[in-house]
């Protein structure tokens, strides 16, 4: 059910897209592909990973990331349980070490974790046993948003080889991004930046990134368009003077989408502000796959749950 | 009776004194004495065969910790650890708890460290709890013993205040340790800005924080005509800076941290907290540039900034975590480095961790003359060992240096005649 058989995956933790090959990916989403299809059945379980724990621990707000993991782990028949920021320890002073003790001693088979600082998965991952998952920390890493993306792409246009994808916005502050970048130049994408100075980081430059002057010049002939989320400012620190002016010169409006690729894609990992990053004709227009990118969040999520716990089958016969 | 030490058979280096040569060091009852000129009879005498001696070796930089986090190091066990370096004296940053800010802190100090192993020279506040407001009372504490004033730990961002502070160090005779940063610029960052740091999400600290902010010292030493030290340099920006000021006859005087000549930000990767400092480890360029500074001139001394951290401080997130890492123990073999690939003499070295940080601070050391105190370090520069956790000596494990082998060490140290560290058995 996972496609080739010839690849050995030997990640235990995922904790970005930076440690995985080109194989590496490939192989998840074929995975993933091959578990997208019970999302679709009228029975949408199987019983992959039964007797299994995944341990939901969100120590930053999120609704999206949460649920997508929890109900690819409940199709997949484990035990989910979930701890959110606001009944977790956190506030009381508790260290993540001393939280993950504690999960620790209840056996979990996979730790998922969100987290407001970068490199959070690392720390755990030093105090537990079992895999863990990044669902995001700080500005590092979103693995599995950058799976879903890569896998998205790919079930629209079959390749990333030679596609010219543009990503604008706050590349400096999006996990997103973090994962992108990479996961999409692994696999041969061209990834062209836009954004005011403010939004990209240092350093990003490279032979498959380019930073584009202006929003015009990283959608023209760009077969996929992606925006990100903005915020005015991030710790006390100025980026932009108002929603308002990013949204004129720097937001995904019909206008600059006449220089993209007439089968252009576009995407946005959510959730929009509509009307600054995105125009809500764009958003809901006929190139948005922004819907297909939460389905395939769930598929991508199951596989990285199977995977990590070795690719081991329960029992037999699953897919009926 | 008097008390005998007899050093034989080193290689007997007095940059100070334009000494190189083999021989024998005589000590006696704590200065050192003319071989020959007391009964060696009951002396103990160490075979240096290999070895060097040198003045006793002084890091103008530390942090013990004590008063007020004693979890993380002592005068006591600080001063072990600046033993088992090779050190004789350390000079101790006043941001303790509470702030060395006054005469009864600095007297606590100097109190508590008659138990230690090595000097301490108290540094005191700029200002009044280091809180960047009021001066602190310079004369009270000079009387106490300090040596020197510094924030250090965060900048004096007031440039009005920065300026009065050095007229008015001036007027007792102290110099000032600035610990150049521009907090604006580096607040909530917790690595080097650079390519790494957009790799790990980590916000970074732009080498201009650290530039912006020596440049305005060199100005207002300038402008003052009064000396000011600059602690831990670790841009090129920076050398560059106080390159051009030195030949400009300004009184700058500038420190590096072994760390910044030994490692960039690539050893962050990871989310390796024990990489962790402020300033941060910088880029391949900035070390490269370091390294030739040390050699030119640039900087007048290696200090190490030995900053002890429990696992509740490090054991965290990065950007969570503190900054900094103990320096002690490695400084000596990891300047030893740069003698090996034939960056520094051995007698800059001296300089560099003896003699000019003497100078700069005031204090006695940095020579081996007749009548010194006996200060001695003897240095087995081939000596082989692995940074062990088991073996360390400070309260602290926090260096980036853990299971790292390294070459060369001090095999003895002595500290007013007093022998505070041996590998070396007397025979
Ligand atoms: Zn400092």
């Amino acid at each position: 059910m996972t496609g080739q058989q010839t690849h050995v995956f030997r990640h235990k933790h995922i904790f970005g897209l930076e440690q995985m090959s080109r194989e590496d990916i490939e192989y998840i989403i074929a995975t993933a592909h091959s578990f997208k299809e019970i999302s679709n059945r009228s029975i949408k379980k199987v019983p992959t990973l039964r007797g299994k724990t995944v341990v939901n621990l969100f120590l930053e707000p999120s609704t999206r990331t949460r649920l997508s993991f929890e109900i690819a782990a409940k199709r997949m028949s484990a035990d989910t349980f979930n701890i959110a920021s606001s009944t977790s320890s956190a506030a009381k002073g508790e260290t993540i070490i001393d939280t993950a003790r504690n999960i620790e001693a209840m056996n979990p088979d996979i730790i998922v974790l969100r987290h407001s600082s970068s490199g959070a998965p690392h720390l755990l991952a030093r105090h537990v046993d079992c895999p863990v998952i990044n669902a995001g920390d700080g500005t590092h890493e979103h693995p599995s948003q950058g799976l879903l993306d890569i896998m998205t792409i790919l079930e629209h246009k079959e390749r990333l080889d030679g596609l010219k994808i543009a990503i604008v916005g706050d590349i400096s502050h999006s996990r997103v991004a973090g994962s992108d970048i990479i996961g999409f130049t692994r696999l041969g994408a061209r990834v062209c930046l836009a954004g005011p100075a403010t939004f990209i980081p240092y350093g990003i430059a490279s032979a498959e990134v380019e930073v584009a002057a202006t929003v015009k010049e990283a959608v023209t002939g760009a077969d996929v368009v992606m925006a990100l989320r903005i915020q005015k400012e991030r710790q006390q620190d100025p980026l932009i003077p108002s929603l308002r002016e990013y949204a004129i010169r720097y937001g995904i409006n019909r206008e600059v989408l006449q220089y993209a690729r007439d089968d252009v894609l576009i995407m946005h990992p959510g959730p929009i502000n509509r009307g600054v990053e995105m125009s809500p004709d764009v958003a809901d227009g006929p190139w948005s796959v922004i819907l297909d990118q939460v389905t395939n969040g769930v598929a991508v999520r199951m596989a990285l749950l199977y995977l990590v716990l070795g690719g081991v089958k329960e029992s037999q016969d699953t897919e009926g | 009776m008097s008390v005998v030490i007899i050093v034989d058979n080193g290689r007997i280096i007095d940059p100070l004194h334009g000494v190189d040569s083999h021989g024998e060091l005589w000590i006696c009852d704590g200065r050192i004495v003319a071989a020959g000129s007391v009964p060696a009879d009951g002396a103990q005498r160490f075979d240096a065969e290999g070895c060097w001696v040198v003045p006793g070796l002084i890091d103008m930089h530390v942090h013990l910790r004590e008063p007020g986090e004693e979890y993380k190091e002592t005068i006591v066990s600080g001063t072990r650890a600046a033993a088992a370096g090779g050190f004789t004296g350390v000079a101790c940053m006043p941001n303790t708890k509470p702030v060395n800010d006054c005469g009864s802190v600095t007297t606590f100090i100097l109190r508590t460290a008659e138990q230690g192993a090595a000097r301490v020279y108290p540094v005191g506040a700029v200002s009044k709890g280091s809180a960047g407001g009021e001066l602190a009372e310079y004369a009270e504490m000079k009387e106490a013993g300090i040596v020197a004033v510094s924030d250090d730990g965060r900048p004096v961002m007031n440039s009005q205040l920065m300026r009065r502070a050095l007229e008015y160090a001036g007027s007792h005779g102290l110099p000032i340790i600035s610990h150049p940063e521009d907090d604006a610029l580096s607040r909530n960052g917790s690595m080097h800005e650079g390519f790494v740091s957009t790799r790990l999400g980590l916000r970074g600290i732009p080498a201009a924080a650290e530039a912006i902010m020596v440049y305005r010292e060199i100005a207002l030493a300038e402008l003052t005509g009064t000396r000011m030290h600059l602690a831990h340099i670790s841009t090129a920006a920076s050398v560059d800076l106080i390159r051009r000021a030195k030949d400009r006859g300004i009184g700058v005087t500038a420190e590096t941290a072994p760390h910044y000549f030994s490692l960039t930000d690539e050893a962050v990767r990871g989310y390796n907290t024990n990489a962790k400092m402020n300033p941060p480890l910088r880029s391949e360029i900035d070390r490269r540039v370091i390294i030739e500074a040390l050699g030119d001139g640039t900087f007048d001394a290696i200090a190490t900034d030995h900053a002890p951290h429990s696992v509740l401080e490090k054991d965290i997130e990065f950007d969570l975590a503190a900054n900094g890492i103990i320096g002690l123990e490695t400084a000596l073999p990891l300047a030893l480095a740069l003698v090996r690939d034939g960056s520094l003499s051995v007698g800059r070295l001296v300089e560099l961790l003896s003699v000019n940080p003497a100078r700069i601070l005031g204090v006695a050391g940095g020579s081996l003359a007749i009548g010194s105190p006996a200060d001695v370090t003897v240095i087995d520069p081939r000596k082989r060992f692995v940074f062990a956790e088991e073996t360390i000596v400070s309260k602290s494990r926090n260096s980036p240096f853990l299971g790292r082998e390294l070459t060369g060490k001090a095999v003895l140290t002595v500290c007013g005649g007093r022998i505070t560290h041996a590998e070396l058995m007397p025979n």
